[in-house]
């Protein structure tokens, strides 16, 4: 797709995405939108998918592995919650998320990467159990198991975003502009070089690309990524305990990234779709819909590895080879 | 010093069960590159074949016979080749995926078709409490789960140094590419290290389940131990994989009476990450050489 | 043991069955643990809200009116169950049923107490009736209750003066340990050891190594069931021969039934329990057991009185009104013969707290024998 058209489908997309849960009768339109439940769903699709973003930067472009993405989106979510108890504005503490876990993303990968690429998926691994202890653990800091509650929307001007549906819309603006940042950084010359690493890391070597610096910067970005979203995974829940950043969810991240298709700028929204929306359809079989999943992602990866985005685009060159 | 005594006991009997989970991962991924994440499903699963053959009217032995069998059947040889072998071609990343997913199906379906409570689980040792010295009880159990892991590696050893097949495994887990060409037979080597490593699975479940209940969940505490006592032993060397499974058997313990038992969890992750970063070939590992 | 799932898979299907509520049904949500760590709590809780559900309805329903119970899973995380209460706050339903674990009530009390809807928890965790809502119900006491009563055992009826605590680190464990040693210091009595376990742990060796060095006059055992089975093994195993002590969980059926008999001695405070000597509650234990195949624990139990509950209330308001089912409830006697269903005569006062007699017990020869019966707190 050309650099025109992505802008006026992505244009497209928001002004819809913005309109969904809208009640538009107001306006004329026999269209009630969705109630709070249904707004919610969104928002932690949106919340969801800017985390999947951080992991696609780092699996899909850069080639490498990450269990950890949990935990930085439990240290953004952590941060933003502490913060704001004492009277720090959500926008600060927004940007000290993805700072914070930015740094962390730079100090782990800085030694990780030196070794063999599977590794890292340890080292990551190990950190995402490490700081689950640490939520669990540190009571006084964190609330331990009970958890933090009572954690407030932000403000903007003054106004609180109380209703479900001003809080989305307020997660879809940061959410489209941390595409937008992402989308940027893919197609400069930095993106490029991560296209080169991911094909073939020691012919990218060999022409003189830093390898090592582009890994780290990924890895770090993408876990930036991970500690934005969880920043604003704690207003939208309003309470937070340790069990959604823990090791099982950040192997649901990675599931996720691959379902959607690894490397596929769309790949996060429609592999976090999946993990959002999956359970509530198969909601007759509530307790089956983790095998259920289990099952349809090792098909796929035996059939479609690139992922949904991968076979919408097979079928869509398929039906244009046709005569 | 009694209580440290009893501590390192206690951690090596656990010990000897993380190595054998740990060994047959580190022959997995030796000679296919394949890094299982459902390893301590593995482990995990074989207790339920034998709770479902005793519901069906077996006794206790045979049915532990036909768990065996029946893991090597499915999580050896079904394991490489309807999901392995599909994927091996498509690079690391599907595989891994592949594993993961698996991990979930094999946790869920025990959990929704079996039971999601913990089960008894009848030991093959006797239970009885024996004192070796004042201070330091020990069970026979654990006496007897130490030297079944024992014996079982030393026969795995053997089996590795000291018979034709067993050689040319080592071929394959060192250089596939090469050890083709001098006419070992790749691909069934191959299959064998699946089918040790589900029948390795399958003895650590039948040592462990009568401590531990046998439960749905018990996949995922293994499973971890399992990749760190491989990682933190020796990836290239099966007695780094037993190192590793008797360390942290003993630290496991130690860091739960000394350290902390909030972070004891904390203390074997930790030393993962110390060993990959300043000894990434393990404590008992080679070093190797990158390919290029 | 298979044909209890089943059963309890059937009975969901035919909850979330394509057919249609009828329009005088009315639907009462029950959002529940049925996947991750606390299914089993969960399923026993939805199976006893179930029964009692079919109970009132063969008899006329509340109010004339039948009621359908739409079961929802939270796979016991407290994001889910926030998100599933709000769902079901969007259909106005007149109270709502669960969850059971103290962390997602945590999450959800404060929607329901906004959306003016009675919630009927399971939960046991102290800060729960202490955060201020009037729509938040227990079916079971709170740890501000139980551990008066237990620490007043360790230190009457067992007579000790130091206590070694073992508490497993989840909001129901660490909520307990909390509540002990505020009540212990109270009463002057010191706490040597202070072991925190992880849920799911197996090994305890190191645990239980710990506690025989801190050589305290009794141990106070606060673990989930199978952890509970794990650690009296090892102990049994190790040689601690001093008396263990614990609340409900510890002496319920289903330790018992895993630790085999190295749970013979074990003493403590019981709750609720289907084995106290109670005709209703044993009759109870019968009805559950023939019709889902397994003894139930006290989630069964503390599910069962639930939907009683809400019938209690709204014939007292003389109206099916989440509002005024929730007014009625605050101060409200339910005694069994007005309405068997409710077990046990239970009160409820101002923050949603239960009083309610309960039982000093001990395990012989693998049995739950009740040797005392404690009153209610205020008569």
């Amino acid at each position: 797709m050309s650099a025109r058209m992505s802008v006026i489908v992505g244009l497209v997309a928001l002004v819809a995405l913005a309109l969904v849960p809208a009640d538009l009768t107001g306006l004329g339109l026999p269209y009630p939108g969705l109630k709070r439940y249904g707004t919610y769903i969104l928002t932690l699709w949106l919340v969801t998918a800017i985390a999947a973003m951080g992991v696609n930067l780092i699996v899909g472009y850069a080639g490498q592995e990450t269990l950890a993405q949990a935990a930085f989106v439990g240290i953004g979510a952590y941060l933003t919650a502490i913060a704001g108890k004492h009277g720090v504005p959500f926008g600060l503490s927004f940007v000290l998320s993805g700072l914070a876990t930015f740094v962390i993303g730079i100090a782990l990968g800085f030694p990780a990467l030196r070794v063999q690429k599977h590794y890292l998926a340890f080292v990551t691994l190990a950190f995402s159990v490490l700081c689950w202890l640490v939520f669990r653990n540190e009571t006084a800091v964190t609330g331990g198991v009970m958890g933090l509650r009572d954690i407030e929307r932000p403000f903007v001007f003054s106004f609180q975003l109380r209703r479900a549906l001003h809080f989305y819309w307020f997660v879809l603006v940061i959410a489209a502009l941390m595409t937008v940042v992402l989308w940027w950084i893919v197609r400069s010359p930095w993106g490029r070089a991560f296209t080169a690493l991911r094909e073939n890391p020691l012919r990218a070597e060999s022409l003189g690309v830093d390898v090592r610096l582009y890994t780290l910067l990924a890895f770090a970005l993408g876990s930036a990524y991970g500690g934005m979203a969880g920043s604003l995974y704690a207003p939208l829940v309003e309470f937070i305990d340790p069990s959604p950043f823990a090791l099982g969810p950040s192997l649901l991240f990675m599931l996720m990234v691959v379902v959607g298709g690894s490397g596929a700028f769309l790949g996060p929204f429609v592999g976090a779709g999946v993990a959002v929306l999956l359970p509530e359809w198969l909601r007759a079989w509530e307790t089956w819909y983790l095998l259920i999943y289990g099952v349809l992602v090792m098909i796929m990866m035996a059939l479609a590895p690139g992922g949904l985005v991968g076979l919408v685009e097979f079928l869509v060159r398929r039906r244009k080879a046709q005569p | 010093m009694t209580d440290l005594l009893q501590l390192v006991i206690a951690g090596l009997a656990t010990g000897g069960i993380y190595a054998l989970a740990a060994i047959g991962f580190t022959l997995l991924w030796q000679t296919s590159q394949t890094i299982n994440f459902a390893q301590g499903e593995f482990v995990m699963v074989p207790a339920f074949f034998s709770l479902a053959a005793m519901k069906l009217g077996l006794p206790f032995l045979p049915a532990l016979l036909v768990a065996v069998l029946v893991s090597m059947l499915l999580l050896g040889v079904a394991f490489r080749y309807v999901v392995v072998g599909p994927l091996l071609h498509r690079g690391v990343l599907p595989l891994v995926i592949s594993t993961i997913a698996l991990s979930i199906i094999l946790k869920e379906t025990v959990k929704d078709f079996y039971s999601a409570e913990a089960q008894v689980f009848p030991t093959l040792l006797p239970d009885r409490v024996v004192t070796l010295l004042p201070g330091v009880a020990v069970s026979l159990a654990q006496i007897g789960v130490l030297a079944v892991s024992l014996v079982t590696i030393g026969g795995l050893q053997w089996f590795l140094g000291g018979t034709r097949t067993g050689r040319q495994m080592q071929a394959t887990a060192q250089n596939p590419g090469v050890a083709r060409i001098l006419g070992v037979p790749v691909e069934r080597m191959i299959l064998y290290t699946f089918v040790i490593n589900a029948g390795l699975a399958a003895m650590a479940s039948i040592l462990i389940s009568p401590i531990y209940l046998a439960k749905f969940s018990n996949g995922e505490t293994l499973g971890l131990v399992a990749f760190v006592a491989a990682i933190v032993g020796g990836f290239n060397q099966v007695r780094g994989a037993i190192a590793g499974g008797l360390l942290i058997g003993v630290l496991d313990n130690l860091a739960a009476s000394y350290v902390s038992t909030a972070y004891r969890q904390a203390i074997p992750l930790i030393l993962l990450v110390l060993v990959i970063l300043f000894r990434p070939q393990g404590l008992l590992g080679r070093r190797e050489e990158r390919a290029v | 043991m298979i044909r209890r799932i089943f059963a309890g898979a059937g009975l969901a299907a035919v909850a979330f069955a394509a057919l249609p509520a009828a329009a005088q049904d009315v639907v009462v949500p029950a959002i529940l643990e049925l996947s991750g760590p606390g299914a089993v709590s969960g399923t026993m809780f939805k199976n006893g809200a179930a029964m009692a559900v079919d109970e009132i309805n063969a008899a006329g329903g509340i109010l004339g009116k039948k009621i359908k119970l739409e079961f929802v899973d939270t796979a016991s995380d407290p994001g889910k169950a926030r998100a599933a209460v709000q769902r079901a706050l969007d259909d106005k339903p007149i109270a709502i049923l669960g969850p059971v674990y103290s962390g997602s009530v945590s999450a959800t009390l404060k929607l329901t107490a906004e959306a003016e809807v009675p919630q009927i928890i399971g939960g046991e965790a102290a800060p729960l009736t202490a955060q201020g809502s009037k729509y938040i119900f227990r079916t079971s006491f709170g740890q501000n209750v139980s551990m008066p009563k237990i620490a007043n055992y360790i230190r009457d009826g067992a007579k000790a003066k130091t206590v070694a605590v073992v508490f497993v680190n989840n909001d129901f464990g660490k909520g307990g340990r909390d509540a002990i040693m505020k009540e212990l210091a109270a009463r002057d009595i010191k706490v040597v050891a202070d072991v925190s376990t992880e849920a799911g742990q197996a090994d305890f060796a190191a645990d239980v190594i710990k506690v025989k060095g801190a050589n305290a006059d009794v141990v106070f055992v606060y673990l989930n069931e199978e952890e509970s089975a794990r650690f009296l093994r090892e102990a049994k195993k190790q040689g601690l021969n001093k008396p263990l002590i614990g609340e409900t969980t510890l002496l319920g059926q289903k330790v018992i039934e895993l630790a085999g008999d190295s749970a013979n001695g074990v003493k403590g405070h019981v709750g609720l329990t289907i084995d106290a000597p109670i005709p209703a509650i044993q009759a109870f234990g019968k009805k559950y057991e023939a019709k889902f195949g397994g003894k139930p624990d006290h989630n069964g139990v503390k599910g069962y009185i639930a939907p009683y509950m809400i019938k209690a209330a709204a014939e007292k308001a003389g109206k099916l009104d989440a509002k005024a089912i929730a007014a009625a409830l605050h101060g409200m006697t339910i005694t069994p013969d007005k309405v068997p269903g409710i077990l046990i005569e239970a009160t409820w006062d101002d923050t949603g707290e239960i009083d309610r007699i309960s039982f000093l017990g001990e395990v012989r020869d693998g049995k739950q024998i009740i040797t005392e019966t404690l009153p209610k707190l205020k008569k």
